[in-house]
C-alpha cells in the first residue's frame, strides 16, 4: 500500500450531501475484474452522458479543478454500496485525500486499505476551506490542513494513522504480527463453541 | 460490572487483539463470497502467495450479475460469464465451498447463507456486500466489507475494525393491516434521516419485533444500512432457533444443547446502556414509498411529492429539486398520482417465501395493468421451489407478472433486467440512488404488498384499498 505523508494540490469541491458509491461508480462496471485504471470511470454518469459525450458544467472536469488530490465533500460521502471499485476509481482519477463532514462506513474503512485518507471535520470548516483558491496542503504528520492562511487541525485514529504513514498492508501485518493470538483464538474458540468447527451435512 | 449489549458481547467475544485506539483485530467466523466483490481479493492472494486460512469457513455463490432466464443456456453477456467463472475458479483453486448457478442451494448470499444456517447467533459473518447487515437478525455481528477486507479475512480469518457506538431502535404498537417491516424501516429512515445510524451498531427491540418471522427480522436489519448502520441486529429467541434446526450448517443434535444455553446468553443485560435510543410507534403507519433518491425520502402513500418551497434550508430546497427533477415529479403530485412503467418484486430485502406469499395474496385474480411490465425474482432458488409447491408462480404468471430464476436482477441493473432512461419503477429492494436500476432509472422503494398493489393499479397504489 502507498505510504501517505502530505499533499499539496487544489481541492475539487462535490460538497452536494450523500454522493453514493453508485454515483463514484455506477455498477454496471462492476463486471470489470480490475482495480488498476478505472480512474476513467470516477463519478463516470455525471460527466458523460448516455450517448458517450461530455456533460459540460460538471466539476470533476473543470479545468480549475485538473489535478486535484483531495475531494471536499458533503455529508455521507461515500454510502451505499461496499464496492471499493469506488475507492480504486477515486485513487485512480489522482485523489490522495477526502475531507468531509461524515462518510459513509464501509468506504472509509476500503479508503484506509488503500491509502487515500479520510478526514472528518464540520461542514463550516470545509465550505471555509472551498473558500480558498489555489492549492491546499495536507499533511498527515502534523494532522494539519493549510489552506490559504487558514490552518485547520484535524485527527485520526492512532492506528490507522500509522498504517497510512508506512504504507502498511493489513495482510502482512497480521500474518506477521499476530498468528500466535488468532491461532489461540480458535484453539479457545473450537473448545468453547465446536459446532463453528464442523462441516456441513 | 455494568451490563453489556448484544453487540458488546459479540466484539468482546471476538476480539483477538484489542489496539486500544477503539479499533481491535477481529476474528471473524463466516465469510460469503459472490462473484463481483472478489476477483481482486483472490489477486491479492496470489501476488501474496497467500493460503486461504480456514477454506471451509467461506461459502462462494454467484448472484449479483446472473440472468434470472433460462439456467440451462450458458450466460449471455461475456464479462458476466467470466466473472461467474472466475468465482469457480478462485474457489476451487482455493479449496472454498462453490455453490453453482445450477445448484438448488442457489441465490443471493443474504438469503442462501441463512437458509444454510451457515448464518447463527453469536457469530461473526463478512460479505462483500454493505446488506450483510441482514444476517444480524439472527444476533450475529454481521457486516459489509470491500475487496481488500475479503482477502485479509481469506488470508488471516481476521479483519481490522473500529468498535461502533450501539443505538437500540424500540418497535412498539400493533401496525395496521397490510403493514410490516419494509415499511417501519422505511418510516424509521423517514423520520431520523439516513446517517443517524452512522457509527452505530442497530439493535431492534421491543414487541413488534419479538413477534416478527424472521424473514421480517432480515427485512428490517438488511435496510439498517439505508440508515447509516454497517450493523443491524435482532437478539436470538425461540423464532431463531426454530428457524435454524436441522440446517445444514446449524450445530449437530448433539451439540444443539450447548450451543442453544451459549445463545441465551448473548441477550442484551437488562442494566446495559445503549449510547442512543429512539422509539418508533407503528401503530398508525401507512404503507410507506419513496419519491426521491435517498431513502430517506419515504413518506405515506397517502401524501403528496414534497415542494422545494417548503424546504427547511437552501440546501435542502435545491436537493429536493433537483430530486424532482431526476425523478421527473411535479412537486404537491399526490403520489398515488404517480404512474409506473415496471414492478420489481424481490432482492435480498424482500426476496423471501414470505415476501412472494405477501404479493401473491394481492395479485391474486386480478391482472397487471396494460403497459406496465412486472417481474417477481425469488431470492434464492429454495425459494423458487418453496413457491412453485404452494403455487404462487402460477398467481404470478396468471395476474400477468414474469417468475424469474433467483438472483439480485433489477435491485443493481448488472445483468439484462433494468430500467431505460426515465423508466419509472416500483420496486421492493433497498436502494432509490440515481442510476442504481439503470442509468437514469427511477426508483420508488415499497413493500412487496404495495409493489404488487401497484402492478394491478399501473400507478404507485395504497394496497390497502385494492386488496382485503
Ligand atoms: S439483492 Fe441488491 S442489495 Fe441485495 S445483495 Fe443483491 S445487489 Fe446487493
Amino acid at each position: 500500500m502507498k505510504a501517505f505523508g502530505s499533499v499539496c494540490s487544489v481541492a475539487l469541491p462535490l460538497l452536494e450531501d450523500r454522493i453514493d458509491t453508485d454515483i463514484l461508480y455506477p455498477a454496471r462496471f462492476l463486471l470489470l475484474m480490475d482495480r488498476d485504471g478505472l480512474g476513467t470511470y470516477f463519478c463516470h454518469d455525471r460527466r458523460i452522458d448516455a450517448d458517450g459525450h461530455p456533460i459540460s458544467g460538471n466539476l470533476v472536469d473543470d479545468p480549475r479543478f485538473a489535478g486535484a488530490q483531495v475531494v471536499l465533500a458533503g455529508d455521507d460521502f461515500g454510502c451505499g454500496s461496499s464496492r471499493e471499485q469506488a475507492v480504486w476509481a477515486l485513487a485512480g482519477y489522482g485523489i490522495r485525500c477526502v475531507i468531509a463532514p461524515s462518510f459513509g462506513e464501509i468506504f472509509a474503512a476500503n479508503c484506509l486499505r488503500n491509502g487515500v485518507l479520510t478526514i472528518v471535520l464540520p461542514r463550516h470548516t470545509i465550505d471555509r476551506i472551498a473558500k480558498v483558491s489555489g492549492s491546499i496542503v495536507v499533511d498527515l504528520r502534523h494532522q494539519t490542513i493549510t489552506a490559504g492562511i487558514d490552518e485547520v487541525e484535524f485527527s485520526v485514529p492512532s492506528a490507522n494513522r500509522m498504517r497510512l504513514l508506512n504504507g502498511w498492508d493489513d495482510i502482512d501485518l497480521i500474518l506477521e504480527e499476530e498468528g500466535a493470538h488468532v491461532a489461540a483464538f480458535e484453539q479457545r474458540q473450537q473448545s468453547e463453541q465446536p459446532w463453528l468447527y464442523e462441516d456441513a451435512r | 460490572m455494568r451490563g453489556r449489549t448484544l453487540y458488546e458481547k459479540l466484539w468482546d467475544s471476538h476480539v483477538v487483539r484489542d489496539y486500544g485506539d477503539g479499533s481491535a483485530l477481529l476474528y471473524v467466523d463466516r465469510h460469503l463470497l459472490h462473484e463481483v466483490s472478489t476477483p481482486q481479493s483472490f489477486v491479492t492472494l496470489r501476488s501474496k502467495q497467500a493460503a486461504v486460512r480456514r477454506p471451509s469457513s467461506h461459502i462462494a455463490v454467484p448472484d449479483h450479475a446472473v440472468p434470472t432466464t433460462d439456467r440451462t443456456r450458458p450466460i449471455g453477456d461475456p464479462m458476466a460469464a467470466a466473472q461467474v467463472a472466475a468465482l469457480e475458479t478462485n474457489a476451487k483453486d482455493f479449496g472454498i465451498p462453490f455453490i453453482a448457478l445450477t445448484d438448488q442451494r442457489q441465490g443471493i448470499v443474504h438469503v442462501v447463507g441463512p437458509e444454510l444456517g451457515f448464518t447463527l447467533p453469536g457469530i461473526t459473518l463478512g460479505c462483500g456486500d454493505s446488506h450483510t447487515s441482514t444476517h444480524g437478525a439472527f444476533g450475529a455481528l454481521a457486516f459489509g466489507i470491500g475487496a481488500s477486507d475479503c482477502a485479509t479475512i481469506l488470508a488471516t480469518q481476521c479483519i481490522v475494525q473500529q468498535k461502533a457506538r450501539s443505538l437500540e431502535v424500540r418497535l412498539e404498537g400493533t401496525a395496521g393491516l397490510w403493514i410490516g417491516a419494509k415499511d417501519y424501516a422505511l418510516a424509521m429512515i423517514g423520520r431520523y434521516g439516513v446517517g443517524f445510524g452512522t457509527g452505530h451498531a442497530i439493535e431492534y427491540r421491543g414487541p413488534v419485533v419479538e413477534a416478527m418471522s424472521m424473514a421480517a427480522r432480515m427485512t428490517l436489519c438488511n435496510m439498517s444500512i439505508e440508515a447509516g448502520a454497517r450493523i443491524g441486529m435482532v437478539a436470538p429467541d425461540a423464532t431463531t432457533y426454530a428457524y435454524l434446526e436441522g440446517r445444514p450448517y446449524a450445530p449437530l443434535s448433539t451439540q444443539w444443547d450447548r450451543a442453544l444455553a451459549y445463545w441465551k446468553s448473548l441477550v442484551t443485560d437488562a442494566d446495559a446502556k445503549f449510547d442512543k435510543s429512539i422509539v418508533l410507534d407503528v401503530s398508525d403507519l401507512a404503507p410507506q414509498v419513496t419519491w426521491g433518491t435517498s431513502p430517506h425520502d419515504a413518506l405515506g402513500i397517502d401524501a403528496r411529492v414534497p415542494d422545494p418551497r417548503d424546504a427547511a434550508d437552501d440546501g435542502e430546497r435545491q436537493r429536493i429539486a433537483s430530486c424532482l427533477d431526476y425523478m421527473g415529479l411535479r412537486a404537491g403530485t399526490a403520489l398515488q398520482d404517480v404512474r409506473i412503467d415496471k414492478v420489481f418484486i424481490g432482492s435480498c430485502t424482500n426476496g423471501r417465501i414470505e415476501d412472494l406469499r405477501e404479493a401473491a395474496r394481492v395479485v391474486a385474480g386480478r391482472k397487471v395493468a396494460s403497459g406496465v411490465d412486472a417481474i417477481v425474482v425469488p431470492g434464492s432458488t429454495a425459494v423458487r421451489r418453496q413457491a412453485e409447491e404452494e403455487g404462487l408462480d402460477r398467481v404470478f404468471t396468471d395476474a400477468g407478472l414474469a417468475w424469474r430464476e433467483a438472483g439480485c436482477s433489477m435491485c443493481v441493473a448488472m445483468n439484462a433486467d433494468r430500467l431505460a432512461p426515465r423508466e419509472r419503477c416500483a420496486s421492493t429492494s433497498n436502494r432509490n440512488f440515481e442510476g442504481r436500476q439503470g442509468r437514469e432509472g427511477r426508483t420508488h422503494l415499497m413493500s412487496p404488498a404495495s409493489a404488487a398493489a401497484s402492478a394491478i393499479v399501473g400507478y404507485l397504489a395504497d394496497v390497502r384499498e385494492i386488496a382485503t
